[in-house]
């Protein structure tokens, strides 16, 4: 071992990811828009008996996209980029290829049995740990086999320092494990009392105490979920693609550690006006404004990675991709602390600007750099150029429509929502009932509905053009691939 | 000294965890004892009540249904009494939600009918039209399970002390004991006992002729659990 040539990167596992990244958005997605059209039309709750209902499928959804698309889309791209900014390649150690494959094969079980028992109602009801105690279990191996892979690799490296990638993929392994362990800390109960189903569990915490743990996991989830692990591969995938140098190292610096110290205070802002304590709300809504800085920081740094080379933006769908996708990570981490304001909050919580926030970040920002991350990794797993292009533009404006009328309609929906809840007469009755504030939402759950629609008529186009390029790209074998921008068809 | 940690990945990590765990021990740990203690007249949830909570769970009411309650005049108008950090003592785990497609459910039973419940949950949209909610007919003939909620009573009362079987103090100075009985054949039969008095409000036919029999549908369950959230 260790004479072959270290650029000879064996790709074997992020293939599989790739797989998966697309397979499982596609069902995400396809769950989503299904959940989005049932609250405008309620008679789609009744394609399959209980298991179609808005609330059995929403969990799906949310799994299916989070755990499912992304995690498979942070993986793939671990797998891709770790070998190459580490200088060191899978095939050097057998051992690592054999956890690499075995990560695989537990992650993809574990979520095929997610998905059945979601279906079955099994569900702890716990935002993003919805998972009984078996399937957590299995989480924790897979995540473990996770970090053996990476501080293997880490362990086997030529290039000594770390990039900016290693330092997010680091992050995110830590700070997921020690989230997910705390929260899904729960007592089996047929353990206990030799009763009952042997899979259902109740949890350590109770009432104010599980709502607190549950949103310093929650928010954090999207903190190394949705935010650090997708910064690893934009300060990866961008510069490759654009060819152009990471514009500041100091505020790289700056903004990773920032963004590990701030983002952890901020799930307070789930809770404000609860029953938690008043210094921990306030304490979730001072840093929800601070977090703007190393939010900002990043996608800061990324954009000028872009300056003098703008141009980029007219010529390559990928630079298109992951230039949007940074503003609108912009956008949301700009509105994301204005609901966090207490009286923001006091109007827009429990209303549908929420959801609205949630998806200009996924949709916008996880959404369309895990998609422009594949789009690069394809022509050099596979050694093939890419499609078309055309597809890419097509795909790029069809999606990008999508999320402008998702987040448009949910802004407008919210604040009727909120409006209507606090609106009062003369004599200071409430003006609407309860009934009143969820028919006058029907247009906007309708232009949702269509704007998810066009997103995910978009993820298919992907996912075709993908499988045309690894069934009858160009061969690209036998020439060396342009480090910079991928290979493209024109048509 | 950044230039030396990205060159040892050890310590690197060490710092992020650091970094990153600073929050949680400040913020989470200090509150616990604190938060846990329960309101007067607040009592653990009793057997049937648990099973309907389980349903609750089951079919995630709480992706469209709030169980708080703000201290804002528009909410206590709507709702009733703002919600109390005591109140929730005895929930695991917390069901607050995080959106109202529809209204908050934290105190329902004051002011809706378990034959009100019975005909919202079959069809919601034949009594309030409009209404958007998912009609969950399936709760009429699926049964509950006693078991594993019985299971809960047993595994809550060893591990975490919840008072079964002692007398809890009530906002009026009296004081009433939920009951957790030795066997689970004691206990379906104390369920059955609950589930009749709501099946005697409730004019399904096919429900009532379950709880004869023995067996209890998921909606007299929940219902149960509906009436007690007050
Ligand atoms: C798709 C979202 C949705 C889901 C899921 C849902 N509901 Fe509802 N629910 C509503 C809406 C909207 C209303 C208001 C209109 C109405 O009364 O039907 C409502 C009203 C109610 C009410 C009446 C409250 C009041 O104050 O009038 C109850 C009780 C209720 N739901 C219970 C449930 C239960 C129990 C479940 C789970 C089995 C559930 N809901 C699931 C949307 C939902
Ligand atoms: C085709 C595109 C999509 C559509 C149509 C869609 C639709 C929806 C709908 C209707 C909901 C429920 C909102 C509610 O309860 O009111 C939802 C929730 C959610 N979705 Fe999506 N979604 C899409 C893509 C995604 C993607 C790609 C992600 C993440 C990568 C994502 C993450 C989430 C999350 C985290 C929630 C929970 C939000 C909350 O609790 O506020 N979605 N989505």
């Amino acid at each position: 071992m260790g004479n072959q040539n270290p650029l000879a990167y064996d790709y074997t596992v992020a293939k599989l990811f790739l797989f998966t990244t697309v397979l499982f958005g596609i069902i995400g997605m396809t769950v989503g828009v299904l959940i989005a059209f049932q609250m405008a039309f309620p008679e789609l709750n009744y394609l399959f008996g209980e298991y179609a209902t808005f609330s059995r499928l929403r969990p799906i959804h949310t799994n299916g996209v989070a755990f499912g698309f992304t995690v498979s889309g942070i993986f793939a791209s671990w797998y891709y980029v770790g070998q190459r900014v580490l200088k060191v390649s899978m095939a050097e150690s057998k051992f690592l290829m054999t956890v690499g494959k075995l990560h695989f094969a537990v992650y993809v079980l574990t979520i095929l049995l997610a998905v059945v028992t979601l279906f079955m109602g099994i569900t702890t009801s716990k935002e993003y740990s919805e998972l009984e105690w078996p399937l957590d279990l299995l989480v924790v191996v897979f995540w473990v086999l996770w970090g053996v892979s990476i501080f293997g690799l880490i362990g086997i490296r030529r290039e000594r320092t770390l990039y900016i990638s290693i330092w997010y993929y680091i992050a995110a392994f830590l700070a997921v494990a020690m989230l997910f362990l705390f929260n899904n800390m729960a007592v089996p109960t047929a353990i206990v009392s030799g009763h009952g189903d042997w899979f259902h569990s109740v949890s350590w915490y109770a009432g104010t105490n599980d709502a607190l743990v549950q949103w310093w996991f929650g928010h954090n989830a999207v903190a190394f979920v949705f935010t650090t692990p997708i910064v690893a591969m934009i300060y990866y995938f961008l510069p490759k693609e654009s060819g152009q140098a990471v514009y500041s190292y100091k505020l790289s610096l700056l903004s990773f550690w920032g963004l590990m110290f701030v983002y952890l205070w901020a799930g307070g802002h789930h809770l404000i006006y609860s029953t938690v304590p008043d210094w921990m709300q306030t304490m979730g809504s001072v840093f929800s404004v601070v977090l703007i800085l190393p939010s900002w920081g990043s996608a800061i740094n990324m954009l000028l990675t872009m300056k003098g080379e703008w141009q980029q933006l007219q010529t390559n769908p990928l630079i298109k991709f992951m230039v949007l996708g940074s503003t609108f990570y912009m956008l949301s981490t700009l509105e994301g602390p204005i609901q966090a304001i207490k009286s923001v909050n006091a109007l827009a919580h429990f209303t549908d600007w929420i959801p609205g926030h949630v998806h200009d970040g996924t949709l916008g920002w996880v959404g369309f750099m895990v998609i422009a991350a594949m789009y690069h990794m394809t022509p050099r797993l596979f050694k093939k150029e890419l499609y078309s292009k055309s597809l890419m533009e097509t795909q790029f404006w069809l999606q990008t429509t999508g999320i402008v009328l998702y987040f448009s309609s949910m802004w407008i929906a919210g604040i009727t929502q909120g409006m209507m809840w606090r609106a009062t007469d003369e004599f200071g009755n409430l003006s609407y009932s309860f009934i009143d504030t969820v028919v006058v939402l029907h247009p906007y759950y309708t232009i949702r509905a269509i704007g998810g629609l066009l997103y995910l008529v978009g993820i298919f186009i992907w996912a075709y053009n993908l499988y045309k390029t690894i069934k009858v790209g160009r061969d690209l074998s036998d020439k060396e691939i342009n480090v910079n921008a991928s290979p493209m068809s024109a048509n | 000294m950044f230039h030396w940690l990205e060159q040892r990945p050890f310590f690197f990590a060490v710092g992020v965890f650091l970094t990153v765990s600073f929050a949680g021990l400040i913020e989470i740990l200090p509150n616990f004892a604190e938060q846990a203690r329960p309101t007067v007249g607040t009592k653990p949830y009793s057997g049937l009540e648990l099973a309907g909570r389980h349903v609750y769970i089951e079919d995630s009411c709480n992706a469209c249904h709030s169980q708080l309650i703000r201290p804002f005049k528009n909410e206590t108008d709507r709702y009733g009494m703002y919600s109390l950090s005591g109140e929730y003592a005895y929930d695991r785990p917390f069901l607050w939600g995080s959106k109202r497609t529809g209204p908050d459910l934290m105190r329902v039973g004051n002011y809706r009918t378990t034959d009100w419940h019975e005909n919202h949950m079959f069809e919601p949209t034949s009594v309030v039209p409009g209404s958007i909610m998912p009609a969950y007919k399936h709760m009429f003939s699926k049964v509950a399970d006693l078991e594993t909620a019985y299971a809960e009573m047993v595994t809550v009362n060893k591990v975490f002390n919840v008072p079964y079987n002692q007398p809890i103090t009530m906002k009026d100075g009296s004081t009433e004991t939920v009951k957790l009985a030795e066997t689970f054949d004691e206990a379906r039969a104390d369920m059955l006992a609950e589930a009749k008095l709501i099946a005697a409000d409730m004019k399904n036919q096919d429900v009532k002729d379950a709880v004869e029999r023995g067996e209890i549908p998921q909606i007299v369950a929940l219902i149960a659990y509906l009436n007690s959230l007050k």
